[in-house]
């Protein structure tokens, strides 16, 4: 038999579901446009910059993630168990599922395409130092590197390491520096 | 759901990292039916992912060689089978509407016969 391309599968599915009242195609589409623009790292930024400011967000935030993350707004699904870890100079989180994709949508948006990949999945666990190199970050040989699988119900966020000499930003200022890849763990935040 | 923030400013997600979230516009359509079907309650999401990490792990098992990873075409599978499985909607409707769609007009998109055209690079 030959292979029906996903696209018009896609198609004659979306048309029975919506024959059969199950789903509403303008309904689909505002899913569609809140992630494609609304739900996105700068999310997980404005968190990360608020634990950086507020000493008791930031407890909060490394002790009851879901929660304290829920403060700021920010909730749904793929966003019911997160747990915030910490970068130090002596620890890196790095995050991973190997099993699928799971990902904190609420504050990450939706994953980028080499968190699917099967060879991040797979080679990230055995040899993350290699792959975060590969990746553009070099990390001391003293530092350990914990990979933090999804894989179960949990979803985590790494809470970077505040850049020296950015004391005196502002909250907002800070906002910006804070990047997709650094929440993920496969970076660092670099001061302006 | 969620709130609603500004698209742009120098974190503006997600295109400010470089990426695209959807590569194709099927890919959204699968998203959305997924995410609205379990918003209404045809699924729990616990159920979806279990489909997704069969469909995942079968691909990862043993594929043809021609096949390149497609994460959507996986959540696509995943999502015709937790249909299938309460008897939502069956395999085969779900391929025989797809045929008559391939069929609308020359070319539109791959009418039987014709090869599989998404030479996508590995």
């Amino acid at each position: 038999m030959t292979r029906i391309p996903a696209s018009l599968r896609t198609e004659a599915l979306e048309q029975i579901l919506t024959e059969r009242g199950l789903v509403d195609p303008r309904v689909m589409d505002k899913f569609i446009a809140n992630y494609e623009t609304n739900v996105g790292p700068l999310n997980g930024a404005k968190i990360v910059a608020k634990a950086w400011t507020d000493p008791e967000y930031r407890e909060r935030l490394l002790s009851e993630g879901t929660a304290a993350i829920k403060e700021l707004g920010f909730s749904g699904p793929q966003g019911e168990h997160i747990v915030v870890v910490e970068n130090t100079a002596t620890t890196h989180n790095v995050t991973v599922c190997t099993l699928c994709s799971c990902y904190p949508w609420p504050v990450l948006g939706l994953p980028p395409s080499w968190y699917k990949d099967p060879a991040y999945r797979a080679r990230v666990v055995k040899e993350p130092r290699a792959v975060l190199h590969e990746m553009g970050l070099d990390l001391a040989e003293d530092v350990e590197i914990v990979v933090r699988d999804s894989s179960s119900e949990v979803r985590w966020l790494v809470l970077p390491e505040r850049p020296p000499g950015t004391e005196d930003l502002s909250e907002e200022q800070l906002v910006a520096l804070i990047t997709r890849d650094a929440l993920v763990g496969v970076a660092k935040v670099a001061a302006p | 759901m969620t709130v609603t923030l500004p698209a742009d400013g120098p974190a503006a997600p997600p295109r400010d990292n470089g990426e695209l979230v959807f590569a194709e516009p099927w890919e959204s359509r699968a998203f959305g039916m997924a995410v609205s079907l379990h918003d209404t309650g045809s699924f729990s999401w616990p159920t979806f992912q279990a489909a997704l990490i069969a469909r995942i792990a079968t691909w990862e098992s043993g594929h043809p060689a021609d096949e390149c990873w497609s994460y959507y075409q996986h959540w696509l599978g995943a999502l015709e089978d937790v249909l299938a499985a309460d008897g939502t909607v069956v395999a085969d409707e779900i391929a025989s509407r797809a045929r008559e769609l391939g069929r609308r007009e020359p070319g539109h998109d791959h009418p039987d016969g014709d090869h599989e055209g998404h030479s996508h690079g590995h």
